[in-house]
């Protein structure tokens, strides 16, 4: 008998090893997420993935399964939650979706329609950030960046060249380039690398191929994020 | 320039995890680290240049642009605003002619606030050039802002602003009866390893920093991973605003916590401990390297100790200002020579601490107990306290009291009891553990000091009837929000929003809805934060939200809802680019018949 | 009298946009007639509101004027809603926050490439700008939200049927856009 763990009344198997996260992909459970992504190291920040395990609240992407551990993925309060931290990402950067070229395919955008959240809640703080067009085939608009630090761990993961860092601290946290002049035209970055496509948002987007697709039929226009998430990266798995 | 950060670089072995001491060097020397001297880092390190910067950008002693040549930080502490801190700091800025937060034209001066710096028994309190500074009032004020006006080298200032006392009032079980040099080794080896954990496990020591793990518990724990390199960290970041007895026991009892520190590598076989002694005590620095020195000369430390085969030695770390490397994991990020993030647990630091070797981290006052322990056993520490609380706790006191400064009780000791020691009278309530603890009132003075009860690093902040609740609240919040890491979003913008809400009611913008939202946004914080700081960030105003409502309602108005901000406030670039001043160039706070 | 349900509609920092897309739920408006009428809005010319049911707002809050307007309409609907990004979070408008206003006016009426007779216009009868584009939500106390930039007729029409039916409006998933 393989081991188990039992996630909003369902019992999957997991392999030693696996955190939560791993274990609801493979078993095609969808839990919510924006900084993990299966191909990296997990991060844990943005908390959107917490979930209740036997009563305690835990980032499902780094929490290892356990045997027996019950997992509430699903309920009012967590959703709640959910909401409310995608809210929080909404009122920290500067989100005006209907000025980014990422809307539609954004999933903090899908995340947000998944929770059926309408609006922002908090005040907004109306950050000042700035926008880096330096580079001949790639744009930084750091309004949009929810500090996912994929493209960091693409950087330093998949394409071995540590382009992209965290800096700062608290609320004044901020993504810098790894170049002299700070700039991204002077940095290592290039169109190929997974670092330039791996952002979740429209912070970092390839020049010259905006709006290719129209408004209205673009992924989370068409499909719900669990939908898309899944049979991503429970492929991925496979 | 160029020559004395390669003579740094050079003084630090070139070594990545020594990042934060080179910083610190050079920041002393130049007031900054500029983006020249980054590039040169970066080559002669091998790190990557963005890992300096995150850094300097992270910690708040650093700084990417020059401060003034006499850096004056002034306590923030809540301690420090009952003492007069406010005034005096505007009185500060107005004689040095320089605006808070900023660098005089000059270049000569710049002043600023900073996080509690420990010395709340003494305050009003700061830094100049990181040394601290005691009892400022307006006469030693006047003193300082002529020796910077006249340029006079720090090491002519005179030595009483620098003084720093212990303040010890009342000396317990273990302040009392300190160990001599070398006394807890030598039982040690006398007894055994594994008769020496029993007693360590007998005594029922629990980590003093407040989180109480069982100290053999842990010690066990990491002699028993499989990785034989492992390390001894004593966590002295002591920076929960109200707690300073860490700087009196490295004070006056630095040898027992040394002692206590090689103690512990004997039981779990390491070779290498770190003294992570938080930036605001520099101060004690020197004194400390030559206990170190002192110990190394008696066989105590370095190599072949005692002549028992151990070989281990201590390096002291300073912090460079930064709350949340009180936490083990950041402590330990810090100490790799990286940004204070507390890490993914688990795995936890006795399996893969520093270097991701297997790691123990304990408090200034736990390994100062367990060198006691050591010589005289377990069962004497353990009859003293309570059955889950054993022994004596060293506590800060300060504030609205006669005689605020360090004092031991046992374990279970009622809280009126020590009111009444330290001569604290017309009580409001008492801050126990620091901003991250709790906030009890008058009805609660029976309760008792003990990991069951009223758990606390050591932090105890009394408060008279003078004292607005609201002002305390709103300091501790403030002080979150500016010590959050900032790597999870809950507390990252969380702690802002708190801030943000808070103020909304405390500057009297709020109504009823206001708080019902602002008690929700505590609890979000609360259960979704990846680490103790968010998680206990919301905990003054959840604690006073419970005990004084009423405190409260008193700022809301009677109307359904009212801007954060002031409206006419945001009228006033306009109204004075188009030169008017009419009515209609005014908007007020709320609609006259609104109700 | 009548029991239909009493509209209120503007636009304050908006592009009437939101408006135009009320406009898109065609022939359905003719159904609506049966069930509510409009009070002030721009598609009636009322100039000042009465007590109403609902009010819609479009537009975020840049100046003077438009909290004015807003308070009115807290003050008489019984339902206030959010329209439109720029309600919910200042949209387009908002992304002048960064620019402090003085750059934003000097740019606009004296150092601006064509500006003639340079001069920052001071007649009272003006609204004066506020330092930042506000959602409406950071004004007053705000009951739903719909989003979309605009939201589509058949947000409109999801939304007001709910309410003409006495139901709580939600939205179902092909309906919330933020674009």
């Amino acid at each position: 008998m393989s081991q188990t763990i039992t996630i909003d009344g369902q019992e999957i198997p997991y392999e030693e090893g696996q955190t939560i996260m791993d274990a609801a992909i493979a078993a095609n459970i969808y839990i919510p997420h924006l900084c993990h992504n299966p191909e990296y190291e997990p991060h844990g920040s943005c908390k959107l993935c917490t979930v209740k395990v036997n009563g305690r609240n835990c980032s499902a992407c780094t929490f290892p399964a356990m045997q027996g551990q019950d997992i509430i993925n699903h309920s009012d309060d967590l959703e709640h939650d959910r909401k409310r931290i995608t809210q929080m990402l909404f009122v920290e950067g500067n989100h005006f979706c209907p000025a980014c070229e990422k809307t539609g395919n954004c999933q903090l955008q899908g995340i947000a329609y998944y929770l059926d959240m309408h609006d922002n809640h908090f005040p907004h703080f109306f950050a000042n950030r700035e926008m880096d067009a330096s580079h001949p085939d790639i744009l930084i608009d750091h309004n949009r960046c929810i500090f996912c630090n994929l493209c960091v761990r693409a950087s330093q993961e998949k394409d071995h060249k540590n382009v992209f860092a965290i800096s700062g601290r608290g609320i004044n946290k901020c993504l810098i380039i790894n170049s002299k002049s700070g700039k991204l035209k002077d940095s290592e970055l290039d169109i190929n690398d997974c670092a330039a496509h791996i952002c979740p948002t429209g912070a970092i987007l390839i020049k010259r191929t905006g709006y290719q697709v129209p408004i209205g039929q673009r992924t989370y226009d068409q499909h719900k994020i669990d939908e898309i998430s899944l049979a991503k990266e429970h492929k991925h798995h496979d | 320039m160029q020559a004395f950060i390669q003579s740094v670089i050079d003084k630090y072995e070139a070594s990545p995890v020594r990042l934060l001491p080179i910083l610190r060097d050079i920041q002393a020397e130049y007031q900054h680290i500029s983006g020249t001297t980054v590039e040169q880092l970066t080559t002669a390190l091998n790190i990557p240049r963005t890992q300096i910067i995150s850094v300097i950008e992270f910690y708040s002693f650093l700084h990417a642009t020059p401060t003034g040549q006499y850096d004056l930080l002034i306590s923030d502490s809540i301690t420090d605003h009952m003492l007069g801190k406010q005034d005096l700091m505007a009185y500060f800025a107005s004689q040095l002619k320089v605006t808070i937060g900023e660098t005089r034209a000059d270049g000569l001066v710049s002043l600023n606030n900073t996080s509690c710096s420990g010395m709340c028994d003494q305050g009003p309190a700061g830094l100049v050039n990181g040394h601290a500074l005691t009892r400022l009032d307006r006469p030693r004020i006047d003193a300082i802002v002529a020796l910077i006006n006249q340029q006079v080298p720090l090491t002519q200032w005179p030595t009483e602003f620098f003084t720093v006392d212990d303040n010890i009032y009342l000396a317990g079980l273990l302040l009392k009866n300190p160990v001599t040099p070398g006394e807890a080794l030598k039982a040690r080896y006398q007894k055994g390893l594994a008769e020496t954990l029993k007693e360590i496990e007998m005594s029922g020591l629990r980590g003093r920093g407040g989180a109480g793990f069982k100290t053999a518990l842990k010690w066990r724990f990491c002699s028993e991973e499989a990785e034989t390199e492992r390390y001894v960290v004593c966590n002295a970041d002591e920076g929960e605003p109200g707690t300073f007895k860490d700087r009196v026991l490295l004070n006056t009892y630095a040898h027992q916590v040394f002692e206590g520190m090689t103690l512990c590598a004997s039981i779990i076989g390491a070779e290498q401990g770190f003294l992570y002694l938080r930036g605001e005590y520099l101060h004690l620095y020197n004194k400390l390297q030559n206990i170190l020195l002192e110990r190394r000369e008696a066989g105590l430390l370095g190599h072949n100790i005692l002549a028992q085969g151990l070989n281990f030695d201590i390096e002291i770390r300073l912090g460079c200002g930064a709350y949340i490397c009180g936490e083990e994991s950041a402590l330990i990020e810090s100490l790799e020579g990286k940004r204070g993030i507390p890490r993914n647990r688990p795995p936890y630091p006795v399996s893969q601490g520093f270097l991701n070797k297997p790691t123990v981290v304990n408090n200034v006052e736990t390994f100062f107990a367990a060198s006691k322990i050591a010589v005289t056993g377990g069962q004497w520490f353990a009859s003293v306290g309570t059955e889950q609380s054993q022994g004596t706790k060293i506590l800060s006191i300060s504030g609205d009291c006669n005689k605020p400064g360090i004092y031991e009780y046992p374990f279970g000791t009622p809280i009126i009891q020590v009111l009444q020691d330290c001569g604290a009278a017309d009580v409001l309530g008492i801050q126990i553990g620091g901003p991250s603890g709790t906030f009890i009132g008058q009805d609660e003075f029976q309760r008792t000091l003990a990991f069951e009860d009223l758990a606390t690093g050591g932090s105890f902040i009394i408060f008279n009837q003078t004292r607005n609740i609201l002002d305390i609240v709103k300091n501790f919040t403030h002080f979150f929000a500016h010590e959050s890491c900032g790597f999870c979003t809950p507390c990252r913008v969380g702690t802002s929003l708190l801030k943000k809400q808070l103020d909304k009611i405390v500057d009297g913008y709020g109504s009823a809805g206001d708080v019902a939202a602002l008690e929700e946004l505590c609890q979000l914080v609360k259960n979704n934060s990846h680490c103790g700081l968010g998680q206990t960030a919301a905990n003054p105003i959840l604690s006073t939200l419970q005990r004084y409502p009423e405190n409260y309602a008193q700022q809301l108005k009677d109307i359904s809802y009212e801007p954060g901000f002031d409206l006419d406030a945001s009228l006033e670039t306009a109204r004075r680019l188009a030169k008017r001043n009419d009515a209609g160039a005014h908007l007020a706070q709320v609609e006259d018949n609104q109700v | 009298m009548t029991d239909k349900l009493k509209v209120a509609t503007t636009s304050l920092a908006g592009c009437f946009g939101c408006h135009m897309s009320l406009l898109d739920i065609d022939e359905r408006m003719l159904e609506l007639a049966q069930h509510i009428e409009f009070d002030r809005s721009p598609i009636t010319d009322i100039e000042h509101c009465g007590p109403c049911d609902i009010g819609l707002i479009e537009g975020g809050v840049c100046n003077s004027e438009n909290v004015h307007v807003l308070r009115e309409f807290r003050k008489n609907c019984k339902v206030l809603v959010a329209v439109g990004a720029c309600a919910i979070n200042g949209g387009l408008p908002a992304m002048r926050n960064h620019i402090p206003l003085e750059d934003c006016l000097n740019e606009a009426y004296i150092d601006g490439l064509g500006v003639e007779n340079a001069q920052i216009p001071s007649d009272p009868e003006l609204p004066l700008l506020l330092d930042n584009v506000h959602p409406i939500h950071e004004i007053v106390k705000v009951d739903y939200y719909m989003p979309g930039c605009p939201p589509s007729g058949d947000v409109f029409w999801s939304f007001l049927t709910a309410i003409i039916a006495g139901q709580e409006p939600s939205l179902p998933y092909e309906l919330v856009h933020f674009d």
